[in-house]
């Protein structure tokens, strides 16, 4: 391949101007998934800054520190929080050419991811049940819609697991195969960075008052 | 069995009858017109034997530029919806004096004024511009397409589907009565129960995600997919303005889909966002919904400025003047619209210390705004310049957007707002920096890339016309809404007490008949244009010596677009090559890899509008089964691994020797 950087070409001299051989840019794949996890970010963005402005307004009812129950939602952070090693491990795996180590560990992600999202159910369910739903206050509708976007994130976060498990399974760790996995990889680690956020700003601030 | 009311509320949800506007003679008027004319595409379409080729050429594409094209023809289309809005308010407002109300109810009015903004916002100009980003943009910076091309593909059809949305309030149900942005508490449930908003936020959110995607598709593309030698500070100046068009469209879009959420759940749910109790802020609405809307404005009229760039240094034959300032003014306007969103309410009442912040930062705005005035100014100096119809709409929009700026700069003072707020004044200003600024560029662009996208160029004589009734129009039309936005006059009012004042929208109604005689040409201009096809034909690729990559290849582009990939070694690098004889390689083609057509695109754009309309209806069981079956379609459209193929070596040698054979009979 010619040396095109040159520019040392003077005037009247022809340079290359055209590649003989067929060009491939590298992969945008990356950077284009990069982009749309910081346009997602942005939405968390608003609802944080939502939730900032209208987390304290109760309206004559419940506070977080009548409602929030810490010691379930440490609980719930660590699934979070361990889904993540184990995505890791997968990857790990995935770079060894591991198929079925890979599956094995996207598995346990994924059930991580579940009895995360069941608990943040549980807890939402507990909450309406003592009339203190996204109806009742400002503050309850920015905290169910921060935390509930959330949780919509990590339920198709665990249904693409499942896809891309069936994927890996029927073609094995092909390129293609690789990339999604990095893609869901990152998705995966930037809902446990926003959820670190949910915990610190919604949670603890929360009951600190 | 449709007696029982249950099931008919289960069946078509909150849709009835009554919803049909069949006695309001305005829309059935409209109907008939729309449906006489839709019959006559079809039976023309079936009359050429055009359906095959339609899907698999056109709506199956990922090709950028048919897609670009395909944004293209949707914008005009809204075009001609938006401006019969506004035509009809201003006739409205012409004769709705000393007790005549017109011949608009206010409800009607009120979906009108609502209408026309948002149609020529979010579906006139940001497909325009998002289209003519897509057809240049990649031929400007030598790649083949875009970085993803089945999403660009699906990101036209959301945007279509967007506008399909609101375009079906027109026959059934109404349209929102909010005002373009629907502020809260007006656009709640409490306010506004009927359809009408839930149609705005629908449509917005489904072009939206289009929207968003297709902005994150153009950066990985210009960041990407650069010819080798392209540095970012060799890129063409239209290549930069979109860029930073780009980042802003995915700095910005999300928090308009998270803003309109917000509102979504508020009428819904039941939460309590922006509502008036239970601790619910409009004023929250408003900023998030500013926070977005101002860098839309730039958005908007970035890519314009890139245009004007282009078409200036071709048709005066010379290099853009100070293209480093050019792309840091961009740059810093891309930045610098992101904190002036506050002005758009000084009215609030958020203190001196925040409006002159956000007053001072306003200001600052004009700044690199000028210095781009400058240069296109100091490129035209001593250069030999080419009266076409671009460079026309270019002199054009720099007097009438010096004067738009100016105004904008006085509403940028908080005292002065305070008087300006929401009056006529700045309807005005806000018409003459978008249609003086945005239209003006998108016709010039237009005009320029046409031969390129058909391989013939436009007719000049209907350009010329369609230039002259625009700008003459504009003035009439929009001069006397200053002086009656100095006398006090407020917007959206639809009946007037005081006659003195009627002379003013007398003359205004004049000017927008201008602007239609002036779209009338354009319209012509197309027609004529395709009659006299062959004597406009382009045969070099290269019609207006110009200076960047789109015009080294043939028009239309083949599929492909680049035999050989060029390389660069100059911003101009056209120009470069030309200067200095590069000779068009004729042996030794290769193989051509290329993106496989799909249909997954057009087909979830149209599963949301049905999961649209379920939702705007309150037909579930419509919303519910449209919804799985989008997640079911994209599901399976990733388990489809075999997305690529060849364009033979061969094919390629032919089409490139079809190219050399016309390029010979030029000489």
């Amino acid at each position: 391949m010619t040396d095109f950087t040159d520019h040392s070409v003077r005037e009247g001299q022809a340079p290359t101007f055209y590649l003989k051989e067929e060009h491939h840019p590298e992969g945008s794949t990356m950077l284009g998934f990069w982009l749309y996890l910081m346009s997602d970010c942005l939405i968390f963005a608003v609802l944080f800054a939502t939730h900032g402005v209208l987390g304290r307004n109760y309206a004559a009812g419940p506070s977080p520190a009548d409602l929030f129950d810490l010691p379930l939602v440490a609980v719930n952070t660590s699934m979070l929080l361990f889904s993540s090693i184990t995505y890791g491990l997968a990857m790990l795996e995935m770079e060894k050419a591991n198929r079925n180590s890979t599956l094995a560990w996207m598995a346990v992600t994924a059930l991580f991811g579940i009895a995360f999202v069941g608990l943040e159910l549980y807890e939402f369910a507990h909450m309406i049940h003592e009339g203190a739903g996204p109806q009742r206050s400002a503050f309850l509708s920015s905290f169910f819609t921060l935390v509930g976007t959330h949780g919509l994130h990590v339920t198709s976060g665990i249904v693409w697991m499942f896809v891309l498990m069936a994927q890996v399974a029927k073609h094995g760790l092909i390129v293609e195969n690789k990339r999604r996995l990095m893609c869901l990889s990152m998705f995966w680690h930037f809902l446990d960075v926003v959820w670190i956020g949910v915990f610190s700003f919604v949670y603890l601030m929360g009951v600190l008052g | 069995m449709f007696s029982d009311p249950d099931l008919l509320k289960f069946i078509f949800g909150r849709l009835t009858l009554e919803a049909i506007p069949y006695h309001e003679p305005i829309l059935v008027a409209t109907f008939a017109a729309v449906v006489i004319g839709g019959i006559a595409l079809l039976g023309l379409i079936t009359y050429y034997r055009f359906w095959g080729a339609l899907w698999r050429d056109w709506l199956t594409s990922v090709d950028h530029k048919k897609i670009g094209i395909m944004y293209v023809i949707l914008a005009l289309v809204m075009l001609l919806r938006g401006f019969a809005d506004a035509i009809m308010m201003r006739l409205q407002q012409a004769i709705a004096f000393g007790g005549s109300e017109g011949y608009l109810p206010p409800h009607h009015y009120d979906q009108i004024f609502t209408a026309h903004g948002v149609i020529m916002i979010f579906f006139m100009a940001m497909p325009f511009v998002t289209g003519l980003m897509n057809f240049v943009v990649p031929l400007q910076i030598g790649a083949r397409d875009v970085s993803f091309p089945f999403l660009n593909n699906f990101s036209f059809w959301m945007t279509t589907a967007g506008a399909i949305i609101i375009m079906l309030s027109l026959f059934v149900g109404e349209f929102a009565r909010t005002g373009w942005l629907a502020y809260p508490p007006l656009s709640g449930a409490d306010y506004s129960p009927g359809v009408g908003v839930d149609y705005y936020i629908w449509g917005l959110q489904v072009a939206g995600i289009g929207t968003t995607l297709s902005g994150i598709n153009l950066i990985a593309t210009i960041v990407k997919m650069r010819a080798p030698g392209m540095t970012m500070m060799k890129m063409p100046v239209f290549t930069w303005t979109s860029l930073c068009t780009n980042v802003l469209i995915v700095a910005t879009f999300p928090v308009l889909t998270a803003t309109l959420a917000l509102l979504t759940l508020d009428r819904y749910a039941g939460t309590n966002f922006f509502t008036n109790d239970l601790g619910g802020d409009p004023m929250m609405y408003v900023n998030l919904i500013w926070i977005w809307g101002h860098p839309e404005v730039y958005i908007l009229v970035l890519p314009a400025f890139g245009i004007f760039s282009e078409v200036v240094a071709t048709f005066c034959g010379k290099r853009l003047f100070g293209y480093a300032s050019m792309v840091y003014a961009t740059v810093v306007i891309t930045i610098l619209s992101y904190i002036v969103w506050l002005h758009h309410f000084f009215t609030m009442g958020s203190g001196a210390s925040v409006n002159a912040f956000f007053g001072i930062t306003t200001m600052i705005i004009s700044i690199p705004t000028g210095a781009k005035m400058f240069n296109w100014l100091f490129t035209m100096y001593r250069g030999r310049i080419r009266y076409e119809v671009p460079m026309l709409w270019t002199v054009g929009f720099m007097v009438t957007f010096v004067i738009g700026g100016m105004t904008g700069v006085l509403l940028a003072v908080p005292p002065a707002d305070f008087v300006l707020h929401n009056s006529l004044f700045l309807i005005a200003h806000f018409h003459n920096v978008i249609i003086g600024g945005v239209v003006f560029g998108l016709m010039a662009g237009v005009y320029y890339w046409f031969p390129k996208a058909f391989g013939f160029r436009l007719d000049p004589f209907w350009g010329k016309m369609s230039f002259w009734f625009w700008l003459s129009g504009f003035y009439f039309a929009f001069m006397p809404l200053y002086v009656l936005g100095l006398m006090g006059v407020t917007r959206r009012v639809s009946q007037f007490e005081d006659p003195s004042l009627q002379i003013w929208f007398v003359i205004a109604a004049f000017g927008a008949f201008l602007i239609a005689l002036g779209i009338l040409s354009l319209l012509v201009q197309f027609v004529v244009s395709f009659i006299r096809r062959e004597e406009l034909r382009d045969t070099t690729g290269d019609p207006w010596d110009a200076r960047t990559l789109e015009w080294s290849t043939a028009s239309p582009p083949p599929d492909y677009n680049f035999a050989f990939t060029p390389v660069v070694h100059d911003q101009d690098s056209w120009w470069d090559m030309k200067k200095r004889g590069h000779s068009r390689p004729l042996a030794g083609f290769k193989p051509i890899h290329m993106p496989k057509n799909t249909g997954t695109g057009v087909i979830l754009g149209a599963l949301s509008v049905a999961f649209a309309f379920g939702m705007i209806w309150y037909i579930w069981w419509l919303a519910c089964l449209s919804f799985a079956a989008m997640v079911a379609i994209a599901i399976g459209h990733t388990f489809n691994y075999d997305r690529d193929f060849y364009i033979p070596a061969d094919v390629v040698t032919a089409t490139e020797g079809k190219r050399t054979e016309m390029l010979a009979s030029e000489v």
